[in-house]
């Protein structure tokens, strides 16, 4: 696959300087996740409205680099209208992608961006620490309907 | 100062990183070592090999020579008066959590305070906070000035009677001002309050008198002066290292214990139970050894040298924030600009690292202190003597051509 890096870059900074969904709502019927890297600085909320198996919506905030920001950015605009199985869909092909092994892109959409960040081994956590995020509060509402 | 022989000396600098080759600005972090250091740590595997203070064998007692010998010469270099005071420790965030441990099961009281400062690194703030909350001991602040700097007019703002400690290092290690120690402690002593200062980031750098300073505690990390890791100093005056009791008990601290007695040996073996790092121990006197060979009058002044010529190089760079500006020191702590919007310091740092830079991005375990900044996160560049005009040169030229965009593409 050839995709021109710069149109690639241009993903990004479009999704740090205008990030998506970055807002918090006081509502509990949001789940959400505070995820603060122990290695650097990034401090990011999630949330996510999980409804009938559906994802209703999805939003952060907080203080995070280019790649934390946008990165998370894309998941939200991403995963909403999704079903649950299809967003895990989504996260597990995110994270074949970052550990460099197969996956489908068509799914991933915008998120391709981040392919190559593991060139820069010690900004993994950047680019999935909104995703690991996420995947825990999918996680969680499975639980929760199967009780 | 003979900038070129001095490179020879730290094999590490001839390698390369990112395909680049390296620039080294993470002294504050942990410093290079050079080969004597690499040798005395090898000798003590290949040739010397016994415990200390164990056999009595002609091995055993060559260790104890030398392990006894780096301890008389931890005494010289920061000028202790009796070297009892000396007590080896894996580094100086061991020697503070063990003051604060021990003075506040020991001295403190419930409602007495700890001064410290919000600049402090988490192991000169957290040990206190930690060591006195079952107590009822609390942590209070000295007011930073403007520029992030403990003053003494502050301080005596600060002061009040339940004050019993005032704890803070001697040189910042995010932004490099140099604390009044002197004034601080003979407003203290009048006052009878303790005084325990982090040596980490001054040590390598100033020339170091315990007496003079008249510091009650002082700790400091071999591997921020050319040392090894996992081996430090923490002096204490020899009258409160009698009465203190340690946090650590076992193998070579007791003199002798039945089932309901213990004695302990005096200062500083009480202090050090297990066997110690005693290849590490060894490395520290080496680097003591090379640090004074070279001058830490000459070291500092150099490094402050290399800070000017930085400074000068960017003036007219007005994507440059540099907070630091009148810190006499090697630590340059800085953000950059894209388009009147901050890149984050992570961001760049990656950048720098596809060109062979070394530089540290973020907090620096100082996380109170960007409140202070107005920054979440900053970028330090801290200079060592081995560091050249020449890396400032190229530094100068990348950090030059950082946007936001090139903190991007090194993805691609």
């Amino acid at each position: 696959m050839a995709i021109d890096p710069s149109l690639l870059r241009e993903i990004i900074m479009d999704h740090y300087e205008y990030p998506r969904n970055k807002e918090l709502v006081d509502d509990n019927g949001y789940l959400s996740r505070h995820m603060a890297s122990d290695s650097c600085i990034d401090d990011i909320t999630v949330q996510a409205k999980i409804e009938d198996g559906t994802i209703k919506d999805c939003r952060f905030d907080g203080t995070a680099c280019t790649i934390a920001t946008s990165s998370t950015s894309i998941m939200t605009e991403l995963v909403v209208d999704k079903s649950v199985r299809e967003a895990k869909e989504i996260v597990d092909n995110y994270f074949s992608m970052i550990d460099q092994k197969e996956f489908d892109e068509d799914l991933l959409e915008e998120a391709i961006a981040f392919q190559g960040v593991g060139k820069q081994a010690n900004r993994i956590n950047c680019a999935t620490i909104g995703w690991k995020a996420l995947r825990e509060m999918l996680k969680e509402s499975e639980g929760d309907s199967n009780e | 100062m003979d900038n070129n022989k001095i490179r020879q000396d730290f094999p590490i600098l001839r390698r390369t990183m990112g395909g680049c080759p390296l620039v080294y600005f993470d002294n504050g972090a942990t410093t290079l070592k050079p080969q004597p250091v690499i040798d005395a740590v090898v000798n003590y595997y290949t040739y010397l090999g016994a415990n200390a203070h164990r056999g009595d064998y002609e091995m055993s007692g060559q260790v104890d020579e030398a392990f006894e010998g780096a301890r008389k010469r931890a005494q010289k270099y920061l000028n202790a008066a009796d070297v009892s005071e000396i007590v080896f420790t894996s580094g100086s965030s061991m020697g503070l959590n063990e003051v604060a441990i021990m003075v506040t099961r020991q001295f403190l009281k419930e409602g007495d305070v700890v001064l410290s400062d919000e600049s402090e690194h988490a192991s000169s703030y957290l040990p206190w906070t930690q060591a006195g909350k079952d107590k009822g001991v609390n942590v209070e602040f000295i007011p930073l000035d403007e520029e992030g700097k403990i003053t003494v007019e502050n301080f005596k703002k600060a002061l009040h009677d339940n004050v019993k400690v005032v704890a803070f290092a001697q040189v910042s290690n995010v932004l490099g001002f140099e604390a009044p120690v002197k004034e601080i402690v003979k407003i203290c002593h009048e006052r009878d309050i303790l005084v325990v200062v982090d040596g980490a980031q001054s040590t390598p750098h100033l020339p170091i008198d315990v007496q003079d300073l008249d510091v009650d505690f002082f700790a400091l990390s071999a591997h921020k002066m050319c040392g090894p890791t996992g081996i430090g100093v923490l002096y204490g005056k020899k009258k409160y290292l009698d009465v203190l009791e340690p946090v650590f008990y076992g193998g070579e601290s007791n003199a002798r214990y039945t089932k309901c007695d213990l004695v302990l040996k005096d200062s500083p073996l009480k202090f050090e139970s297990g066997t110690q790092p005693i290849e590490a121990v060894l490395g520290m006197k080496a680097a003591m050894d090379y640090i004074d060979s070279i001058g830490k009058d000459k070291i500092h002044a150099y490094e402050v040298e290399l800070k000017k010529y930085f400074l000068e190089k960017t003036k007219d760079m007005e994507n440059l924030i540099v907070y630091n500006r009148n810190s006499e020191s090697g630590i340059v702590t800085f953000n950059m600009m894209d388009n009147g919007k901050m890149i984050f310091s992570q961001d760049v740092a990656s950048y720098l690292n596809t060109k062979g830079i070394a530089v540290r991005s973020g907090q620096h375990c100082a996380k109170l202190l960007p409140d202070i900044l107005g920054a979440p996160g900053t970028i330090r560049a801290s200079f060592y003597f081995y560091n050249t005009k020449e890396e400032i040169d190229y530094f100068v030229e990348q950090l030059k051509t950082v946007t936001m965009a090139n903190c991007i593409n090194i993805f691609f």
